[in-house]
């Protein structure tokens, strides 16, 4: 076995890379969450912006209107649920997993004919001298755009929530929609904003994967990559900034195993392949051991349907 | 005097039913007005119109003279009308500044907010710390909140939906100071309430609702509680007779009981300790929150204890579950009628078969009896008089009162050696509340324990042989109900924090 050929930096930006796909989501998904909506289709709209990115990517050869397409097919099927389950009042949980399977289905039906090519290829920043630095050039002035943006919208997302009025508003639909409503204020109309922005978000970090990560597409490339960014919301807390610490563990994870079958060790694949996943529900488990801290932490009102009383 | 608020011919209708018909008065600047009806007799509707969450039918308001129609909330409070809710509309995850600027417009930033919140709770008395998390207020302190952030408004009129119903009598007290001196400063204050003392203490004029309909209007000061209580049922009242007995042998008793609350606002039990006895109704006083409903978990079984901490009849219980419980004589009716006491979207047969069905002995190789559920269920309603159709509708259908008397019901016709119930009359009509009474009276005297958990301090004296203070977890020493006064129980509640400023 042959551990030379894992040199940290290279680990580090790599896993930096596995990681962003589930960050974004994730971040748009805490959003939902805080606005005390569940929704489960995080998945089926990860890989609707993979293929809405992909196509828009190859047939313009822009990957900037890629990202911006994805961005617009995430936002377009979690519409579809805002409708549903705001207005419909459909459960959430039984909408949200009905969005997966119709997003994993519609974007097979649309990638059809795009199998096998090979999207534009997208920027990484490169100052000169600087990105040529041993180690920090690589570590942190070297990676494609979108790493960057990602962290930028932790950033903006945090600054949202607790830093404005806005941010104070859509916590508190979540933490008690009938006061909330009581106080004048229009759950709905928040919590749509805030399933949109999640739509939105998913999509980009789908096409994240399909246009920088992989690069191509394949049929259900996400892999349980939304169900991971799921289970990341709840291992932050809901917290932000834990979510970037959340979506490296699961990239380091996920990129050591990787390079752990290539050098060639000692166990099994399959053992290797399910580390991540594994990792996921150990460190769930551990979360919610302590019930009385994981119900301080989460929305008061998540998943719980709001019907205006008159 | 030119009336602050005038109503005219106000009229809402919902299917079914006429919440509000053709509703007129007249509350003048710094007036203190009270607003009196039972549940359901449309209070909360006419509140709602003023305060702009419902739109009238017909009819029309003014303000100030001028036309008064909220669409919303926020077109209520520019005009200067607040309101404090009866369950209040904070946010326990938030911190009490951010729950403040929730309910302002152009809320002012955090700091400048907190200045303005620590000046006007020092100027009206109502202490707060604006950075604590609400969840961890009393709730006094919650209700402090709420005023604060009414005030920081500059209302011209304050709606006050059952204030003190959640207070302990020394927090009324303060209550009152707070509401006297808005209202010498000009504010005009609508006072909804069915606590009748208080009105007359408080209240300069009353107008009484009774099915929609404004039936009288009175001088609280002028008239008796039962003559307004008269008003407002429209018939003569009876209250249930107490009979005082000797007790039996001890049948409940609790050592030493220690319990961590599930829930991160809630409190934890420490150190309970009482015996119940035969032909006693013990009455838990306290405000909520204080820890009724873990002491309810503990009592049914939801919540597991060491077993010799909860013994029945010199048995340890305190490890097993409800139904073991149910057959060993403890039988326990909660707070929550919908969604605790009885599941909303079942029907009565099936809500009777559901605590019912091992004590009556309801089901056979697993299967349902089903003639006998019905039949049990019929004989509730009929031995309780609940007002429902038939066995099969379902339990969200039933009015409150109607509900809670097949929910007390279904436990007392199962004959429980110990009954232990939380808030029996909270939310019910003054007719099915008595009704409530004297079914719980009757069952002591038939030599079952009772423990009645309520916040209602008049029920607890009315019905009660012993009394016991529930206070941030610790139960006071049971004393005789006999003699105790109101003011008494209010120490007993740990009421210290009384401060006129």
């Amino acid at each position: 076995m042959d551990f030379s050929a894992l040199s940290p930096v290279s680990l580090i930006v790599s896993l930096m890379v596995a990681a962003t796909p589930i960050l974004i989501a994730a971040i748009g998904e805490l959003v939902v969450e805080k606005s005390g909506v569940l929704n489960l289709g995080v998945e089926g709209m990860m890989i609707i912006g993979a293929i809405c990115g992909f196509i828009v990517a190859v047939e313009t050869g822009s990957p900037w209107l890629g990202f911006l397409a994805a961005m617009a097919g995430g936002a377009a099927i979690s519409f579809i649920f805002a409708i549903l389950t705001q207005y419909m009042l459909t459960n959430q949980v039984a909408t949200g997993l009905a969005l997966t399977l119709f997003g994993l289905g519609f974007a097979a039906l649309l990638g059809h004919s795009y199998a096998g090519i090979k999207p534009p290829k997208f920027g990484t920043l490169d100052i000169p001298f600087i990105s040529d630095i041993p180690v920090i050039g690589p570590l942190i002035f070297s990676h494609d755009y979108m790493i960057y943006i990602s962290l930028m919208i932790v950033a903006g997302v945090w600054y949202f929530l607790t830093r404005t009025r806005g941010g104070l508003v859509l916590r508190a639909a979540g933490e008690n929609h009938d006061a909330a409503h009581a106080l004048g204020y229009k759950v709905i109309r928040i919590r749509i904003m805030a399933i949109l922005f999640g739509g939105a978000m998913a999509g980009l970090g789908g096409a994240y994967l399909s246009l920088v990560r992989v690069p191509q597409w394949t049929e259900g490339m996400t892999a349980g990559a939304g169900w991971i960014a799921l289970a990341i919301v709840v291992f932050a807390s809901w917290k932000p900034w834990r979510i970037i610490l959340g979506a490296y563990l699961f990239g380091g994870i996920t990129v050591l195993q990787l390079n752990l079958q290539a050098a060639g060790a000692n166990i099994p694949v399959a053992y290797l392949s399910m580390t991540p996943y594994l990792v996921t529900i150990i460190v769930l488990v551990i979360m919610s051991a302590d019930k009385k801290r994981a119900s301080l932490n989460a929305p008061a009102c998540l998943g719980r349907i709001f019907h205006a009383s008159n | 005097m030119t009336a602050l608020l005038s109503l005219s011919g106000l009229t809402k209708a919902y299917p079914g039913v006429i919440a509000n018909d053709h509703v007129s008065f007249d509350i003048g600047p710094g007036e203190i007005h009270a607003l009196l009806g039972e549940n359901g007799a449309g209070k909360s509707t006419l509140v709602k119109m003023i305060y702009g969450l419902v739109r009238p039918d017909s009819g029309t308001m003014k303000l100030h003279g001028k036309a008064y129609a909220p669409a919303e909330p926020r077109a209520a409070r520019a005009s200067g009308v607040a309101m404090v809710f009866q369950h209040f509309s904070l946010f326990d995850a938030l911190t009490v500044a951010e729950n403040i600027a929730l309910g302002m417009e152009n809320a002012p930033d955090t700091a400048d907010l907190t200045q303005r919140i620590i000046e006007v709770s020092g100027k009206y008395g109502l202490t707060i710390d604006p950075h604590r998390m609400v969840g961890d207020l009393s709730a006094g302190e919650r209700q402090r909140v709420e005023i604060v952030r009414c005030l920081l408004q500059n209302p011209k009129m304050l709606i006050m939906d059952e204030p003190t119903s959640v207070l302990t009598p020394q927090e009324v007290e303060v209550l009152f100071h707070t509401l006297r001196q808005l209202s010498e400063e000009g504010t005009s204050i609508l006072y909804i309430s069915h606590k009748l003392d208080e009105i007359k203490a408080l209240c300069e004029h009353a107008t009484i609702l009774r099915r929609g309909k404004v039936v009288g209007t009175c001088i609280p000061r002028d008239e008796t509680a039962k003559s307004m209580a008269e008003m407002m049922v429209g018939e003569t009242l009876r209250t249930p007779k107490k009979h005082y007995t000797r007790h039996g042998a001890a049948l409940l008793e609790l050592h030493n009981l220690w319990l961590q609350s599930s829930d991160p606002f809630g409190t934890s039990l420490k150190e309970i300790t009482f015996n119940l006895h035969e032909g006693e109704v013990m009455g838990v006083g306290g405000v909520a929150g204080n820890g009724q409903d873990e002491l309810m978990l503990a009592l049914s079984g939801e919540e597991l204890t060491p077993a010799h901490a909860i013994q029945l009849k010199g048995e340890d219980i305190g490890n097993l579950g409800p139904n073991a419980r149910r057959m060993r004589g403890l039988l326990t009716a909660p707070e929550e009628r919908l969604g605790h006491a009885a599941a909303p979207d079942m029907t009565l047969t099936e809500n009777a078969f559901l605590t019912g069905a091992m004590r009556q002995n309801l089901t056979k190789n697993g299967m349902i009896k089903t003639a006998a559920t019905r039949k049990f269920a019929r004989a509730i309603i009929e031995q309780f008089d609940v007002r429902t159709p038939g066995t099969e509708n379902t339990a969200h259908s039933l009015s409150g009162g109607n509900l809670q008397k097949f929910v007390i019901g279904r436990e007392i016709l199962q004959k429980p050696e110990v009954f232990v119930v939380n808030q029996p009359t909270w939310g019910v009509d003054a007719a099915a509340a008595a009704d409530i009474r004297s079914a719980i009276l009757k069952l002591a005297e038939n030599g079952a324990a009772v423990l009645v958990i309520s916040q209602d301090l008049d029920e607890l004296m009315e019905i009660s042989d012993n009394i016991a203070i529930l206070s941030e977890g610790t139960l006071s020493a049971p004393r005789p109900a006999k003699g105790i006064t109101i003011e008494q129980i209010g120490l007993m509640m740990g009421g210290t924090e009384v401060e006129y400023v």
